[in-house]
């Protein structure tokens, strides 16, 4: 198995397999907001399950591994594509018309990790964390932390940009990753870019959805 | 109407591997239409040699497009801005009078300048060493339909074979990647009965050289595909790694 850490299609392997795992979360995350739309109860019933239980916890972990080794790997290639591209540049530049995502999967992913800084601290922390640490301000009632969060335009257009970075990686990381798993062909490849970009839209709209909901009602 | 163009050329000057290079201009008069790329520098080097400076070196054999020897940057584009040719099929039709042309060598790490506009890709004639030919003894002479081939196999791997090893893929590639190269060369076995015999150990060998010699990591930006002269298809690149993950998931 140590090909999969010093070969290069080893690397990209693992690349695609977390990203997609991340994507599959994304879905899920997705379907939980989307619950925010229609009950306040609901969604608070969700918060409950996935508080401080053991089960939440795992998830948690597996999730953060799965984020780290993403983040990590990525890190590591665009170091290695670096130096295998050398220190010379053209001085011409270049001009071929490759998608703009593609060529800047790694800024963008630095974006979302931002954006996952600033998530983490206005939700995680203040509810699963605080309720590991038995902090008496943890917050159950997931829907007053999102309602009152997204009553503030500042946060909202910081979310929407945060969101728009994620739709750019999503075009072209989608499709990428199944043709790094060798799934692809003449016929396959616009198929598979039409799912990435149906898969980046709707992770964007719905997860746009619930601030701008919440914007536009309070 | 013939046309006739009077342009200005910025060409990369490199005395040797290890020697800081530069851009040199020089200014060319009355080049017709006609005049492939690869001639219009033939004349500047005339043109030189009578000035009695040194002329600029740049690689190419063929002249016709088959045998990946031409290369250069042209204009932010790998073999020049025109699609599906090489530098050498390229005339100056495609430039207005006028015009600034900007000429570099391919640059990538795995690549090193020899001089001037000449790189050395010796590197790719190392990853075939590693695996792309076939070694197993085929006996006599088959009939032709002994083996049937489906036609869309075939069509394939006559499309991945057309690739002539010109290096433009890393050349445009941000990750000095060679993965399309390498997945032609793959694909062009892979897809036939002959090359399936030693389809995993080759894949295997030629992955590990191309890994060695610090070409970069494929990140599916396209570049390659839309800078190939024979448009050699990322779909090879899918398949290259289709070949490889099953050849060492079943080691
Ligand atoms: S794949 Fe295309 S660009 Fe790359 S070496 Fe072959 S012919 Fe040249
Ligand atoms: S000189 Fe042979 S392909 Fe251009």
């Amino acid at each position: 198995m140590y090909w999969l850490f010093n070969s290069s299609i080893g690397r990209k392997f693992i690349m695609s397999i977390s990203g997609i795992f991340l994507v599959l979360f994304l879905l899920f995350h997705l379907s939980m907001n989307l619950t925010l739309l229609f009950s306040t109860d609901a969604y608070d019933l969700i918060c409950e399950f996935l508080g401080a239980n053991w089960y939440a916890i795992v998830g948690t972990l597996v999730l953060a591994g799965g984020v780290i080794i993403h983040i990590g790997y990525g890190t590591w290639l665009t170091l290695l594509n670096k130096k295998a591209r050398g220190a010379e540049r053209y001085a011409s530049s270049n001009k071929t018309k490759t998608e703009w995502a593609a060529k800047n999967m790694w800024v963008l992913g630095f974006i979302i990790f931002l954006g996952l800084v600033i998530h983490f601290w206005n939700f995680w922390f203040n509810m699963q964390f605080a309720e590991l640490i038995h902090s008496p301000n943890a917050v159950t009632q997931g829907s007053e932390l999102v309602i009152a969060l997204f009553s503030q335009p500042l946060f909202v257009v910081i979310y929407l940009v945060w969101l728009v970075a994620l739709w750019f990686h999503l075009t072209h990381g989608v499709w990428s990753a199944f043709q790094t798993l060798g799934w692809n062909g003449k016929l396959w490849f616009s198929r598979l870019q039409v799912i990435a970009n149906i898969v980046a839209t709707v992770v964007m709209i719905g997860f746009a959805a619930v601030p701008l909901f919440f914007l536009i009602t309070k | 109407m013939e046309k006739i163009i009077n342009i200005t050329l910025k060409v990369w000057r490199q005395k040797g591997p290890k020697v800081k290079g530069d851009f040199e201009t020089h200014r060319l008069e009355g080049i017709s239409g006609d005049t492939s790329f690869l001639e219009m520098l033939d004349i500047l080097n005339e043109q030189l040699i009578h000035e009695g400076k040194e002329p600029i070196v740049f690689d190419n054999d063929c002249r016709e497009g088959i045998c990946g020897m031409c290369s250069l940057y042209i204009n932010g584009h790998p073999h020049g801005p025109d699609d599906l040719i090489t530098t050498c099929q390229l005339h100056m039709r495609h430039f207005n009078d006028g015009d600034t042309i900007t000429v570099e060598p391919w640059r990538s790490a795995a690549f090193p300048i020899v001089r001037d506009l000449m790189v050395d890709r010796y590197a790719f004639d190392k990853i075939i060493q590693a695996g792309g030919y076939t070694s197993v003894n085929t006996g006599g002479v088959p009939d032709a339909n002994a083996i049937p081939i489906p036609k869309v196999d075939a069509d394939e791997a006559m499309d991945s074979a057309s690739c002539i090893g010109c290096g433009a893929c890393v050349a445009a590639c941000k990750n000095g990647s060679a993965m399309l190269f390498v997945s032609a060369k793959v694909s062009q076995l892979a897809l036939l009965p002959q090359g399936r015999i030693e389809a995993k150990a080759r894949v295997k060998a030629m992955i590990a050289k191309m890994d060695e010699l610090g070409f970069g990591n494929c990140t599916n930006t396209r570049a390659c595909e839309l800078e190939c002269p024979k448009g050699v298809s990322i779909s090879n690149i899918a398949r290259l790694n289709r070949e490889f993950l099953t050849a060492k998931f079943n080691d």
